[in-house]
């Protein structure tokens, strides 16, 4: 399969799933009503269920999906490590405690755009840590258990304010930070977010051809004639502002950002640059149909996408370890 | 004319002085050998005459222009590097190895230019890495790896090449292949600046000798002037064999000193 078969796929498999997401739901609908809504000629009850439920949802999915697994496939080619990625890095982590700070001090409530802007100074402050020690630590080994420790803190912050959270209310806001989900999600939620999500993901895509030079080594990339350091800063803004922006729209969903660029890696020849395209729509694809599954579970309370994401991830997480081809190190 | 000129050069880290006054010359047409024991300083020299390092004292000048102040694509354009550390993060194929050479062009992986195209052909059949330009990195041997970096050096078709120990854990056959690709790419009108450790290697191959020792330079010229018995003592601390015959020059390290 060459690369341009693989993203005209994964397109139509998107734009598949996304109309997918609109037919399937808790409420029945059959497809003839959700046709008409989707053409502004139904009941306004189909409307609402349509326009402010499913798609909002359904697209949610997709952005977050596409903002991480770009996240993913360009953090990796920065620090030349399969197993990067916001999750694991501890940068979604602290991205969610500064999103529960917000909400915990009811900061979001005085304005819609603080809790996109509290997720993502979250997010950069830990990318600029982690490409800070990136610098200095020469071991990627040591760089992901920096992650796992930035990732640890976090969680007992966390734990702290869940621990003193006021009420039951405020607790079970906090909670689906923590796990992640996309329900309830309104198109005004993600004009919020979206503005930062395109911005980090125009300076990824604008900058992905140093992702290939520096498969080198940093030595020899900046050899070819590439910017370190501005590769780098633009990187961790880029990584940054897109991972907050999702955090912000769906709390802390794990996992997607290493498994997507992983599938995609041997079809694009190992390129990272040229795995930023597929890894994105491919995560955006798996988070939609995980959703759509999370939806369709015949489970009491809903799943939170978050936790089936993790359930998916973790083991595929494990998998990628294991198997990591050993090259020129 | 593009030259290399590194001027009293001095390289500190911490308190200790890695390079100290250092100064070399390199011009298309020549081939220049660094000499030294380890933790010479050869490397710290390369790379602060590249402007990859910071100095304490000291210029750097590619074709006129300061190195410390020149953009990384301009300086790669004129000058190709192959650090000592060649990590390769992904098993990439050959030829996209090779055409990252091309990065300072402008080149990306996947849609290569056709002038982007040609070099890196050409660069792959110099090195005779043909037969293996769609092999993934990962399957090759040592001796096959080492021509892939050089012909990824090689493909930025730049005037001037530094490569740091070029030969480092090749067989003698190999070595004298990337000797052989560096003689020819200097008989084509380059420049090469090259860290070797094989003095014999270096003594038959290069117009220039530049002897390093403890972060000075402490002789350059070509071999016949400054390749005897008594600088091999002086630098690496051995007793060694020094003759001339019909092929170049016969060294034969005979005991510590």
């Amino acid at each position: 399969m060459t690369p341009r078969v693989l993203t005209v796929l994964l397109l139509t498999a998107s734009a598949g799933a996304l109309l997918a997401a609109c037919f399937l739901g808790s409420t029945p609908l059959g497809g003839a009503r959700v046709i008409a809504a989707l053409l502004g000629q139904g009941t306004a009850g189909d409307g609402i269920v349509l326009w402010e439920i499913r798609l909002p949802r359904a697209l949610t999915a997709f952005v977050v999906g596409a903002a991480l697994g770009t996240s993913g496939a360009a953090l990796q080619g920065l620090l030349r490590n399969p197993l990067a990625d916001p999750g694991v890095l501890g940068v979604t982590a602290t991205s969610s405690l500064t999103a529960t700070f917000a909400l915990y001090y009811g900061l979001a409530a005085t304005s819609a755009f603080l809790l996109p802007v509290y997720a993502i100074a979250g997010a950069l402050a830990a990318t600029a840590l982690l490409a800070a020690a990136a610098i200095r630590i020469r071991s990627v080994v040591t760089l992901i258990l920096l992650g796992v420790g930035l990732s640890s803190f976090s969680a007992a912050a966390m734990s702290l304010l869940l621990n003193l959270a006021p009420n039951p209310f405020t607790l079970s806001d906090m909670m689906n930070w923590l796990l992640g989900s996309v329900a309830n999600r309104s198109l005004a939620d993600l004009q919020f977010a979206l503005p930062f999500m395109l911005v980090g993901l125009a300076i990824l895509f604008a900058n992905r051809r140093g992702l290939s030079a520096l498969t080198l080594g940093e030595e020899a990339a900046s050899g070819v004639g590439l910017d370190l350091r501005r590769q780098r800063i633009a990187i961790v803004l880029g990584a940054g502002l897109a991972t907050g922006a999702s955090v912000a729209l769906a709390g802390a969903i794990g996992f997607v950002g290493i498994v997507a660029p992983h599938i995609v890696r041997p079809i694009v020849d190992h390129d990272p640059a040229r795995s930023l395209w597929p890894s994105a729509l491919l995560a955006g694809l798996i988070l939609v149909l995980a959703d759509i599954g999370v939806r369709l579970m015949p489970t009491a309370t809903e799943l939170k996408l978050g936790v089936v994401a993790a359930l998916i991830g973790a083991p595929a997480f494990i998998w990628i370890a294991v198997m990591r081809r050993v090259t020129y190190d | 004319m593009t030259e290399l000129v590194a001027k009293d050069i001095t390289v500190d880290a911490g308190s200790a002085t890695l390079v100290r006054d250092a100064s070399l010359t390199l011009s298309p047409g020549e081939l220049v050998a660094i000499l030294g024991p380890n933790g010479a300083g050869k490397t710290s020299l390369l790379r602060a005459a590249l402007g990859l390092l910071d100095t304490s004292g000291g210029t750097a000048t590619l074709a006129g222009k300061d190195v410390a102040t020149m953009p990384a694509a301009e300086r790669a354009r004129l000058v190709s590097y192959l650090p000592q550390r060649r990590p390769l993060a992904w098993p990439n194929t050959v030829r996209d190895i090779v055409a990252l050479g091309r990065f300072a062009h402008g080149a990306a992986l996947g849609k290569l230019g056709p002038q982007d195209a040609a070099a890196v052909a050409s660069a792959i059949s110099a090195c005779d890495l043909e037969a293996l330009a769609e092999r993934n990195a990962d399957t090759l041997s040592g001796g096959e790896i080492a021509r892939v970096h050089f012909a990824r050096a090689l493909a930025a078709s730049a005037p001037l090449l530094v490569a740091d120990e070029p030969t480092a854990a090749l067989d003698p056959l190999h070595q004298l292949g990337i000797a052989e690709l560096l003689r020819r790419f200097v008989d084509a009108g380059g420049g090469a600046l090259v860290v070797l450790h094989d003095i014999a290697l270096a003594a038959r191959f290069a117009d220039r000798l530049l002897w390093m020792r403890h972060g000075q330079v402490v002789a350059a010229g070509p071999p016949a002037e400054t390749l005897t018995r008594e600088r091999i003592r002086d630098v690496y601390g051995v007793h060694a064999h020094v003759a001339t015959d019909a092929h170049g020059f016969d060294v034969r390290i005979e005991a510590a000193q």
